[in-house]
């Protein structure tokens, strides 16, 4: 037994492809980015050593706190609307449809695996203005509103923008918190029941604070993928009117291929990183001690 | 109409006798019901319209999406649209792209993720839970980080202008979440399992092959739904690492998609995202229980 789980060949033969691929695409490009940092160029240009000269730029570069504040203002609005959607759609599966959920679910799962792409390129179609309305627009008009240029504007095609990731996404986090409640023992939610609370004092009191777990993990997941935003962004706004819907990620991109400076570019890849990780520890350490609390 | 079935006796059957708690309650029970049912329906027109809109409009010719009103149906069925979409919008030779980046990224990610899971979990060796939690590690590394130096290498490795740097790109950066989805499927498979394999005989590749990876199949399945769709769907990776107009996905080539001679074709557009969005779908349905329980079963463990 010992000697053949502990064969060390074998663990070099079975492990080995996949440490190669984390160390060739993971480890030894992460500690390169920060190397890159210090620098700046490109591969055909050749690099200048700059030491902290990029980190100052950032910290002055007006386009670049515009695309930090949009980001993080994408991300707080998405992930309150992902969440209390799909903790919403989450309790009308369990309390409501119950066993008879399970096409609902999946009807409303269907825009998650579609691509992005295509989503995004339908709804800018579906808000669209010149050359002819969509139905939105169309709408709109029948209802004897004005009809509106959404992506003239920053502010509406915010708007769009954020419509668009809730409704690609919602089914995600419905089945994700759905996961979390179904979980809950069925003996805790009669003891409420018998103790008389119901709906909403049932809601408040019993199920919002035995799921906190899952909701908190939902919360981190969510947080993190909206700050790495980018799909939606450049195939729906192309990151505009302007900068005005830019987020770093799109701004990364730019800025290292467009304009092709790795130093910049590189040190914007390090700034999401350390705000992906820092949300993480923030939400993480908060979860904890209410857990402890409660 | 199922909802009836399975409430409780209690709901279903309001008491007979006038007492006004009761009516209330009955009422309530009924407007409770009625909003469930808008609710849903309201539910299912936001899931559903825009699929049926983006349908409906990619059978119209140009004329007919510019000139009349966006949620006609359309006068007549322009099947056109998908010819063109597909051979002069390229989809058909970007889908190739995809295919050849796809299949063989998910077969490294399995196999190479599957090894490794087995590697670090079942057997036994120094530094091993060190090893995972360096790899797990790489699950929190976002994409944008990797790109610049990955762009470096493959530039220098004279790797560009080929479809490897997407490959290598979707193993790598799959391979983290792989390897600890697969290490605890194995964790759930009796150790006993393995004894009685090493007492009849079995060697180490063949316990990995024979024993253990049956035994994770449903769990390896899920994986491989999961990479499929990230990898498919993917642009920022596609984006950066296709500079070469002929070795484009899917995903890149709708972005910037127009037909040969550069122009807009709103039909032949709305047939390519009518096929994305449809073929996808339709993967879906076949495969929607497993996508569900392998998310269900991943989210409770996390």
């Amino acid at each position: 037994m010992e000697s053949v789980l502990g064969n060390k060949k074998a663990v070099a033969v079975l492990l080995g492809p996949a440490l190669i691929f984390f160390v060739g695409v993971i480890a030894v490009p992460v500690v390169w980015s920060f190397v890159y940092s210090l620098y700046t160029g490109n591969v055909i240009r050749g690099f200048t050593f700059v030491g902290a000269a990029n980190l100052t730029r950032l910290w002055s570069d007006p386009e670049a706190h515009q695309a930090f504040w949009f980001t993080l203002k994408y991300a707080l609005v998405v992930t309150a609307g992902q969440i209390l959607l799909g903790y919403a759609l989450a309790l009308l599966y369990v309390f409501v449809l119950r066993r008879a959920s399970t096409l609902v679910r999946t009807m409303v799962f269907f825009p998650v695996v579609l691509p992005t792409v295509s989503v995004s390129l339908l709804f800018s179609r579906f808000f669209q203005y010149a050359p002819t309305d969509g139905p939105i627009n169309s709408i709109l008009k029948v209802l004897g509103a004005q009809h509106v240029d959404f992506f003239s504007a920053g502010g509406t095609s915010f708007i769009v923008l954020v419509v668009m990731d809730l409704w690609r996404t919602q089914g995600f986090y419905a089945v994700l918190l759905y996961a979390g409640l179904v979980e809950i023992p069925d003996s805790a939610i009669d003891a409420a029941r018998v103790d008389g609370a119901g709906g909403w004092r049932l809601v408040r009191h019993v199920v919002v604070p035995m799921s906190l777990p899952v909701l908190f993990s939902a919360v981190i997941f969510s947080f993190n993928a909206s700050l790495k935003v980018f799909d939606s962004v450049l195939a729906l706004t192309r990151g505009g009117p302007g900068s005005d819907t830019t987020p770093l990620n799109l701004f990364m991109y730019k800025t290292s291929f467009l304009s092709t400076d790795y130093g910049y570019g590189s040190t914007i890849a390090l700034l999401i990183t350390g705000v992906c990780l820092v949300v993480t520890l923030a939400i993480f350490r908060s979860s904890r001690r209410d857990l402890t609390k409660g | 109409m199922t909802v009836d079935t399975v409430s409780p006796p209690v709901h279903t059957d309001p008491p007979r006798a006038p007492v006004p708690r009761a009516t209330d309650r009955a009422i309530a029970m009924f407007a409770g019901k009625g909003l469930t049912r808008l609710l849903i329906a309201v539910l299912l027109v936001v899931v559903c319209y825009p699929m049926f809109w983006i349908l409906a409009t990619s059978f119209k010719n140009q004329n007919e999406f510019l000139d009349k009103p966006l949620w006609k149906l359309p006068a007549t069925l322009h099947g056109s649209n998908y010819v063109d979409a597909w051979t002069n919008g390229r989809l058909g030779h970007n889908a190739l792209n995809s295919l050849l980046v796809t299949v063989p990224s998910l077969a490294m990610i399995l196999v190479f993720g599957a090894a490794a899971g087995f590697a670090l979990e079942v057997m036994v060796w120094r530094g091993r839970s060190t090893t995972l939690l360096l790899i797990v590690g790489g699950i929190m590394v976002p994409a944008q980080i990797i790109l610049l130096p990955l762009f470096t290498i493959y530039f220098k490795l004279g790797l560009s202008n080929t479809l490897w740097p997407l490959i290598i790109t979707y193993v790598g950066h799959g391979l983290p979440l792989t390897v600890f989805l697969m290490a605890t499927y194995f964790r759930g498979v009796p150790r006993e399992m393995f004894e009685a394999a090493t007492i009849d005989g079995a060697g180490i590749y063949r316990m990995f092959w024979s024993v253990a990876v049956p035994m994770v199949r449903n769990g390896l399945f899920t994986v491989a739904l999961l990479m499929f769709f990230s990898i498919w769907n993917d642009l920022l990776i596609a984006l950066t690492f296709n500079v070469d107009k002929n070795l484009q996905t899917v995903q890149v080539g709708l972005l910037n998609f127009s037909d040969e001679y550069g122009s807009l074709q709103y039909g032949p557009l709305f047939a390519a995202i009518s096929i994305t969005v449809f073929s996808t779908l339709l993967v879906y349905v076949f495969i929607n229980r497993q996508v569900m329980r392998g998310l269900t079963a991943g989210s409770v463990k996390g």
